[in-house]
């Protein structure tokens, strides 16, 4: 691969959590102004990985770079000043609880920028409507649903125009509408801002639409990546078994465990 | 036996680390605090949930122990022919020992515990991993305001408390005793010294202030970002700050009046 | 809620911590007493000040009219140093005037008694006339009493009574007396 198209380069990553590997050895590429997405069984650590690019914990080995430069030795300065190049939408939308949703998608800008308030209002406002939420501009946080939460977190995310967004289960908890008004959404942000797109998600339906590239992890490792058809039409076992959701094949749907027989204390 | 050893090797490690986090921690939240200048606003918010909301509950026992006191003080006074000696005592008992003790443990159950939850329902919903990832410092944002408003409410706190509890005291022992009221006054300004007492109670208070806000936001920062780890650390804000509070309270004490 | 009521909640909080502090020390303590704008300081010497301490109280007829300000060892004359600083209105106290260190009760705190001496001054002198005769020149109209002033030092002071050295002395004389009595009888 073209190294000047890499946006983020991850090589031998390995992280541990209580002695348990997460990561063993993982290689990743994800090219600018694609939307990868990254899929594998719940508890892989999909999650453990964006934080991992946001340097929110730091891996036990290995390298990852962001637009050229190494996160894991960045300094503190360094750091910030990439995040703000970053958007992540959390898994629950982590609002801040005690801000209605303007002043929610207004926080990064007021912390960022000097913009006029005049300004910044006709920002959030276009955010807002980008996510189809402009009426809810003066609800809390614990007014909304699940899923208008999420979106609000999305327009939150895209307000200081971020070279790269991590989309962290963005589809989970959206009835098949917004769903597809989302699935658009990020492809549009996507092509229309030039984004780069980093999506977590289970749902094969509509990663697979609108995946440029997929990654599937497993194990701590890669088991398989490619484009959607090279995926669907791979003969590796990983690769089918997660494409066609098959509950037998190579990916255990147990968490790791002592023999069952065992564990019931059956000999 | 080898087990207990190595659970009490474990406890000790746990210990110093936490220890040594919390240090850290303290450090940074000193050093963004130059960082709250141009946003004053963020620790008047704090001054409001952690020192108005405060309000109630220690002018009210002030009074009730100033009044307790006027009680108890003319009883045993009378008995020696000294009730005109009830102000200083009231007045003495509050400014160097029960306006700053008495306050302190109010705060760390009223404001410490309150700022613990937050702090730890902050991090168990991910909004301080959101804040770091909008390349915002939740130490300089989140903690550092909360700080500042601990470290100077407690001091007015306590000040209030030992105001009131001096009235509660001349409620009982004048009004309803029959306590001169000049002797009252006058005999608590001949022996109540502005330096000895009142200067070294208000420090009194702001060390208080100082440890229980640092313990409190601490063990919420520090919490398991789940709904027991939030509230064990609750819990452990109130249990450790009163510990604290009490320990220093005869260090201070035992520095300031010897 | 409203920013705005916010602030003035906090407004008014901070006032009324400020409302108690200013309670304290004037109302409470005794700030209100001090008066260290134009004092002015003068110093004895003490054999023993045991138990004095700075700000303890100076007081004449019972009143106070100063504070001990400082207390040194004078390491040539082997003995304590006390600085008073005396209230600026108290300004006629005579020069000869006494200072004795008292306990107020028995085991209560130290502090510094003054007693007026009968007052010096320079304007009546002695002299010979022509003929011989012992004449006293009055300097009319300024003629005025010495009073103590800044820098004057109090030369009559008395020691603070310490308990164990009184109690000593009170054994030891009865014992001599003892001794003596046995002795006569032998
Ligand atoms: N704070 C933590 N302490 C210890 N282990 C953790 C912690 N956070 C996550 N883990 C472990 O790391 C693994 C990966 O977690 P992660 O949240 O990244 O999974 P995920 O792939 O995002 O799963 P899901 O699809 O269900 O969200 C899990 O097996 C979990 O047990
Ligand atoms: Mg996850």
């Amino acid at each position: 691969m073209d190294d000047k198209n890499t946006l983020v380069k991850v090589r031998n990553l390995k992280f541990a959590r209580n002695d348990r590997m997460i990561f063993d050895g993982v290689d990743l590429d994800i090219q600018r102004g694609k939307v990868t997405v990254i899929m594998g069984p719940s508890g892989t650590g999909k999650t453990t990985l964006l934080r991992l690019i946001g340097r929110q914990i730091r891996p036990l080995e290995g390298t990852i770079e962001v637009d050229g430069e190494e996160v894991t030795t960045l300094s503190h300065r360094g750091l910030y000043e990439l995040r703000k190049r970053m958007g992540m939408l959390f898994q629950n939308g982590a609002l801040l609880t005690d801000l209605n949703v303007f002043d929610n998608i207004a926080y990064p800008l007021r912390e960022h920028t000097n913009l006029s308030e005049e300004l910044i209002r006709t920002l959030v406002i276009m955010k807002l409507q980008a996510v189809g939420l402009r009426g809810a501009r003066d609800l809390m946080p614990a007014e909304l649903s699940g899923g208008m939460a999420r979106r609000v977190a999305l327009a939150r995310a895209i307000a200081l125009d971020p070279m790269m967004i991590m989309y962290d289960e963005p589809f989970t908890g959206q009835d098949p509408i917004s769903m597809g008004v989302l699935v658009r959404l990020i492809r549009n942000l996507n092509d229309a801002l030039g984004l780069t797109s980093i999506v977590v998600s289970h749902d094969i339906e509509e990663a697979s639409s609108i995946a440029d590239y997929i990654y599937l992890l497993s194990g701590g490792k890669v088991v398989a990546h490619g484009t959607t058809e090279d995926l669907a039409n791979s003969d590796s076992e990983w690769a089918q078994q997660f494409m066609n959701g098959k509950p037998d094949g190579p990916v255990p749907f147990h968490f790791q465990a002592a023999p069952y027989a065992s564990d019931l204390n059956i000999d | 036996m080898l087990n207990q050893l190595q659970i009490i090797g474990h406890k000790s490690l746990n210990f110093f680390q936490r220890l040594g986090r919390g240090h850290i921690l303290i450090f940074d939240v000193l050093k963004g605090i130059a960082s709250l200048l141009p946003r004053p606003r963020l620790v008047v918010q704090q001054l409001y949930s952690v020192g108005v909301l405060s309000l109630i509950i220690i002018v009210v026992s002030g009074f009730f122990v100033g009044m307790v006191m006027g009680l108890q003080g003319y009883n045993t006074l009378v008995d020696f022919g000294a009730e005109e000696s009830l102000g200083v005592m009231v007045a003495l008992s509050l400014v160097r020992e029960l306006g700053p003790v008495v306050t302190a443990l109010l705060f760390a159950g009223r404001a410490g515990s309150a700022l613990t939850a937050e702090i730890g329902l902050m991090k168990a919903t991910e909004q301080l991993s959101a804040m770091e990832m909008m390349a915002v410092d939740p130490i300089r944002r989140v903690l550092s305001p909360r700080f500042v408003a601990g470290f100077i409410s407690m001091p007015l706190l306590a000040a209030m408390f030992s105001a009131v509890g001096v009235l509660g005291g001349f409620f009982v022992g004048v009004g309803l005793l029959g306590v001169d009221d000049g002797a009252y006054w006058s005999q608590m300004q001949a022996s109540v010294d502005i330096y000895d007492d009142i200067y070294n109670g208000v420090i009194k208070s702001l060390v208080f202030g100082f440890v229980v806000t640092w313990i409190a936001i601490f063990e919420g920062y520090d919490a398991i970002p789940t709904s027991e780890g939030v509230s064990r650390a609750t819990t452990r804000t109130v249990v450790h700050s009163s510990l604290a509070v009490l320990g220093l309270d005869f260090i201070l004490t035992a520095l300031m009046f010897n | 809620m409203s920013t705005r009521i916010t602030e003035i909640w906090v407004g008014l909080f901070v006032a009324g911590g400020i409302a108690a502090l200013f309670m304290l020390a004037m109302k409470v303590s005794n700030l209100s007493t001090y008066k260290s704008d134009q004092g002015y300081d003068v110093t004895a010497y003490f054999e023993d000040i045991s138990g004095l301490k700075v700000r303890s109280a100076v007081t004449m007829s019972g009143v106070r009219i100063g504070r001990v300000k400082e207390i040194v060892f004078d390491k040539n004359r082997l003995s304590a140093r006390v600085t008073m600083e005396i209230e600026g209105e108290y300004d006629t106290l005579p020069d000869d005037s006494s200072a004795s260190i008292y306990t107020a009760g028995l085991l209560g705190e130290k502090y510094i008694g003054l007693e007026p001496g009968a007052g010096s001054s320079d304007c009546e002198e002695l002299s010979l006339d022509d003929s011989g005769e012992i004449k006293l020149d009055e300097k009319a109209g300024d003629c005025k009493p010495n009073n103590l002033k800044q820098g004057s030092e109090i030369k009559l002071t008395q020691d603070s009574l310490v308990l164990e050295k009184l109690i000593g002395q009170f054994i030891s004389k009865f014992l001599s007396e003892d001794d003596k009595k046995e002795d006569t009888k032998k």
